[in-house]
């Protein structure tokens, strides 16, 4: 690592990235080989070591106390005290600290703010500030934009260019080739623990993926031409409330027909989570109605959903979709168990639990030790594709996917979006929500962009790009000509925080996907 | 089960998803090279692992629900014995315990204390005294407990009978029977994701609903028993669905709500005992009249040996248990609920609905421990202290099998010997009965905390153990 360089390390998931990271930052012991700093060889113990050596880290998954302010949380672990042994906190130069990094840096974070009540980007803004308060010079981010929405990723990067600016060097974990070529000085790409390439920014994105899966790999999907059918899905003036009671979805009507994909683009946190699970029964509904074949589902429990023939993947899936603890082959059951040959009345029937396993884990691809192995012990790759085999292998009127390749890595990826095209193909309606605007539009024949509990428009996959993220930033002037244009702004938690006037955070948005 | 990082600085095992399959992959990807380092360390520790092998085996039965089943080898079997898996982690806590009692015993005697007085002068005085007090008190826990040799000899010679070879064993199996079905109580509980902390209060409804079937109905033998057993397992249900449906219902705490019935219950037992035609009319103690010989568990020696129906009641319950959990769709629900209920949600099956049946069933099985109770040879009548400590003990059987219901069985069975080897420990070398509950609360100890059996005997970690820490974390 040079001064002031961000270097990017590439890899699929499981290939190693995030142990290494962990290895600089002490969390993990080598068992063999060492780490330079400056020209010495440094021994680091624990993060106590790194953080003296000048490494900081922001995790993947946050390390911030929720119901603590910014500040509290960035003095966390190096509380200042006053007041000899009473010991009391030093809150005020906390904040002080706080409001100077951020000034320095232009990360704007407000110190009093409690971090449960910030959007995830802004969250991260805090690791970031309070890896800085500590004095790195080297910053490790552990996939960063992996919760973030475009414009927070495009924020993000901005950072990452201003920090670089003043000298800092980044470490920048991702597996998403867009930002790589976006940002990085030097990529370096790992497969399965080693080093298997080293590249400049110019390399091409398929180089680079092949690299790191070890082969080429089609990023565009393949499909033909769709032929929808009859509607199997019609949802009409649905209303729904999220968790605490705030309207989530305000009148959504949408139909889904047989043989095609219906793509729901939208920041994350517009209402498109809680649409899916009221669909599913998971969800009351307060109002309107939701159809399959024609057939009202609306208040059916989400059993019946399913047995009527509606394949389902969760957004979130080591939450909703997996029992960690089961094994691969008691997970491919999850929720036909209790249906033959599964199971009758009240006896299971493990032997064909396990056949079934055996069958399908080829199928699907699933690389995993055995059938018998936990689910938990998979890749996110892996897991997801536990899911779909499991989602996939009964006969199916609706297929819904939310965010099936979220945290997927590329191999698994393409895989995926194979099975939702031969899904469609078979005459399945599809409905897929995503927030990766590139996969709604690479999967999608029609895209309903939705903002804040409302479809702002149906539009083809042909639509160009700053036009959908128009609609996404709720902004319809641009789409229908007619002065019914929202000004952007920060809407409820989850959304993002524009910066500026709209159309100029777009095209930036864009370079950064 | 707060994770609260209150250092500020990241612990490894707070990265959930992906960070620890990342590990995991990259760890099976070296699998090969990790076997041939760990091989020296196997050949090294064999000598010490194999000497305890036979008491793993004997003790804790055949592990077979350890991590690969089939495809562990026998080699990878010997190296896995001293490594932290859950039957070596046991056996030494047991180990430990028994040490640490024996201090006890030796401080406890002030006749040894006096020796240790001139340790410096005569210290074979001190060494000789104490371990004649503890050999003395540990034999005599296990010819209470297992078989006295004496009894077999004069068996042999004709000088004595058969029963007395099987009258420790007999007092063990009595003494385990109801700690196995509340053990089995709390553990399904458990397996549904639920801290059942109520096994005393439904073993006490158990109790009552028996003890009246058992003297107010007039029935015939074989019916009266089935009815009395029934009813107790009623009782106890009813007491386990009130918890679950409130758990459903309302989303009340069900710690709360079991510990909170449970004096309801000891204190309704209380109540009923001394109403007419229950309270026994030739007393002016508080006991109840005593249940009909027609509703009672017969005994299956005969009857100087107490040993009766009810153990083989508890092993038929394990079983069925067992089967329950691993073979049955109700199971899979419960197991799902158990370890993630947003995913067993999402994939259709009823959370709330599988929390009053976990529970519902859960009591009915306290209930019959609470049964065995009265039904059995302990006791024929209700008093206020007829439950004994069934039900909390059944939460200590339940850790220590690790909530597995052949482990809990196992569990319920060292217990019961120490029950019944205590009993004969304090009237042959008077120590006093109290030093068992003090072994059985060692055993616990140290076996919620793996970590310090580990660090004691040096054992090296197993990867295997990582999925049992989970269980301890949950206590």
């Amino acid at each position: 690592m040079e001064p002031g360089e961000i270097h990017a390390l590439l890899g699929e998931n499981g290939a190693g990235k995030s142990t290494l990271m962990n290895v600089l930052y002490g969390l993990l012991q080598p068992d063999e080989g060492e780490i330079i700093v400056d020209g010495r060889p440094l021994r680091v113990r624990g993060p106590g070591d790194a953080i003296a050596a000048g490494i900081g880290m922001v995790h993947q998954h946050f390390m911030l106390v929720p119901v603590f302010t910014v500040a509290e949380n960035v003095m966390l672990g190096a509380e200042q005290v006053r007041g000899g042994f009473l010991g009391f906190l030093d809150r005020r130069r906390a904040r002080r600290q706080v409001i100077e990094v951020s000034t320095r840096y232009n990360l704007r974070v407000d110190p009093d703010a409690v971090v449960e009540d910030l959007p995830v980007g802004v969250q991260q803004r805090v690791e970031i500030v309070k890896a800085l308060t500590r004095d790195v010079d080297l910053l490790i981010l552990d996939e960063p934009t992996a919760v973030l929405t475009p414009q927070e990723t495009e924020e993000l990067l901005a950072v990452m260019r201003a920090l670089r600016e003043s000298g800092k060097s980044i470490v920048f974990i991702t597996h998403k080739l867009k930002e790589v070529k976006a940002i990085a000085d030097r990529i370096t790409v790992i497969r399965r623990g080693r080093v298997v390439g080293t590249a400049g920014p110019d390399a091409s994105e398929d180089e680079l993926a092949a690299l790191m899966v070890g082969r080429t790999v089609s990023l565009l999907v393949d499909k033909g031409p769709a032929r929808p059918g009859a509607p199997v899905l019609e949802i009409e003036g649905l209303v729904v409330d999220d968790d605490r009671s705030c309207r989530a979805v305000d009148g959504v009507d949408l139909t889904v027909r047989a043989g095609e994909v219906l793509g729901i683009a939208g920041v994350q946190g517009n209402g498109q989570t809680e649409l899916i699970e009221a669909l599913m029964g998971l969800r009351p509904i307060l109002r309107g109605s939701v159809r399959l074949a024609g057939e009202r589902i609306d208040g059916w429990p989400t059993k019946r959903v399913l047995r009527a023939g509606v394949g389902y993947v969760p957004e979130d899936r080591s939450v909703d979709g997996l029992v960690r603890e089961f094994s691969v082959a008691e997970n491919l059951v999850l929720d036909i168990y209790d249906q033959p040959p599964f199971g009758t009345g009240l006896v299971l029937r493990p032997d064909a639990i396990a056949a079934s396993a055996r069958k399908r884990i080829p199928e699907f691809d699933v690389r995993t030790p055995s059938a018998e192995a936990a689910v938990g012990t998979l890749s996110g790759g892996n897991q997801q594709k536990v899911i779909i085999a499991r989602e996939m292998s009964r006969p199916l009127k609706l297929f819904v996917a939310a965010q099936p390749t979220r945290g997927v890595d590329v191999g698994s990826i393409e895989f995926i979006h194979r099975r939702i095209v031969h899904e469609r193909d078979i005459g399945t309606a599809v409905l897929l929500v995503s927030s990766e605007l590139d996969e709604v539009i690479g999967l999608a024949d029609r895209i309903a962009v939705m903002y804040r509990g409302r479809i702002l428009g149906i539009v083809g996959p042909e639509t160009p790009r700053e036009e959908i993220g128009l609609l996404m930033a709720g902004i319809t002037g641009a789409v229908d000509g007619a002065g019914e244009a929202e000004p952007a702004r920060p809407a409820g938690p989850g959304t993002p925080t524009p910066t500026g006037p709209a159309p100029a955070d777009d095209p930036g948005n864009e370079e950064a996907r | 089960m707060t994770d609260v990082n209150t250092s500020g600085v990241p612990a490894p095992r707070e990265n959930p998803d992906r960070e620890h399959a990342e590990a995991e992959k990259v760890s099976t990807a070296d699998a090969s090279g990790d076997a041939g380092t760990t091989n020296g360390d196997a050949v090294h520790t064999t000598g010490e692992a194999t000497p305890l092998g036979a008491t793993a085996a004997t003790a804790g039965g055949a592990p077979t629900d350890r991590d690969g089943g089939a495809a562990l080898l026998l080699t990878l079997f010997v190296r896995n014995l001293w490594s932290a898996n859950t039957v070596t982690v046991t056996v030494l806590a047991i180990v430990l315990a028994l040490v640490i009692g024996a201090i006890l015993i030796i401080v406890s005697d002030p006749d040894v204390l006096a020796t240790f007085g001139y340790l410096a002068a005569r210290p074979s005085d001190a060494l000789n005294s104490s371990w004649a007090a503890v050999s003395d008190a540990y034999a005599n826990l296990f010819k209470g407990a297992v078989v006295d040799p004496a009894a077999v000899r004069d068996w042999i010679n004709g000088t004595g009978g058969w029963q007395p070879v099987f009258a420790p064993i007999s007092e063990t199996l009595t003494y385990a029977a109801p700690l196995v079905f509340t053990g089995l109580a709390v553990s399904l509980a458990f397996r549904g994701g639920l801290f059942n902390i109520g096994a005393q209060g439904q073993a006490t409804l158990g109790v009552i609903l028996a003890a009246l079937a058992g003297f107010l109905l007039p029935l015939p033998p074989v019916v009266h028993l089935i009815v009395a057993l029934l009813a107790g397992a009623l009782g106890g249900a009813l007491w386990g669905f009130a918890s679950g449906f409130l758990k459903a219902r309302t989303g009340a705490h069900e710690v709360i709500t079991t510990i909170m019935l449970n004096y309801v219950a000891t204190y309704f037992l209380a109540w009923i005992i001394v109403q007419d035609g229950v309270h026994a009319p030739d007393r002016t103690d508080a006991i109840s009249r005593s249940v009909d010989g027609s509703a009672q568990l017969p005994r299956l020696l005969g009857g100087d040996l107490r040993v009766h129906l009810g153990i083989v009641l508890a092993v038929a319950a394990t079983w069925a248990v067992s089967w329950l959990l691993n073979r049955s769709t109700l199971g899979f629900e419960l197991r799902a609920v158990g370890a993630n209920p947003e995913a067993a949600r999402t994939a259709g099956i009823s959370v709330a609905r599988t929390y009053v049946l976990v529970m519902a069933i859960a009591g009915a099985l306290a209930g019959l421990g609470g049964s065995n109770m009265v039904l059995g040879s302990t006791a024929t009548a209700l008093t206020p202290l007829v439950v004994a400590q069934i039900g909390f003990d059944g939460i200590l059987v339940a850790l220590l099998g690790r909530v597995k219901p052949w482990g809990v069985a196992l569990a319920a069975l060292l217990f019961g010997a120490l029950q019944a080897g205590g009993n004969r420990m304090q009237s042959y070398a008077s120590v006093s009965l109290e030093l068992v509950t003090v072994l059985q609360a060692l055993i616990v100890i140290f076996i919620a905390a793996p970590a310090l059996v580990k660090a004691i005997f040096g054992l090296r970690a197993a990867r295997v153990a990582r999925a049992q820490m989970s269980m301890a974390k949950g206590w």
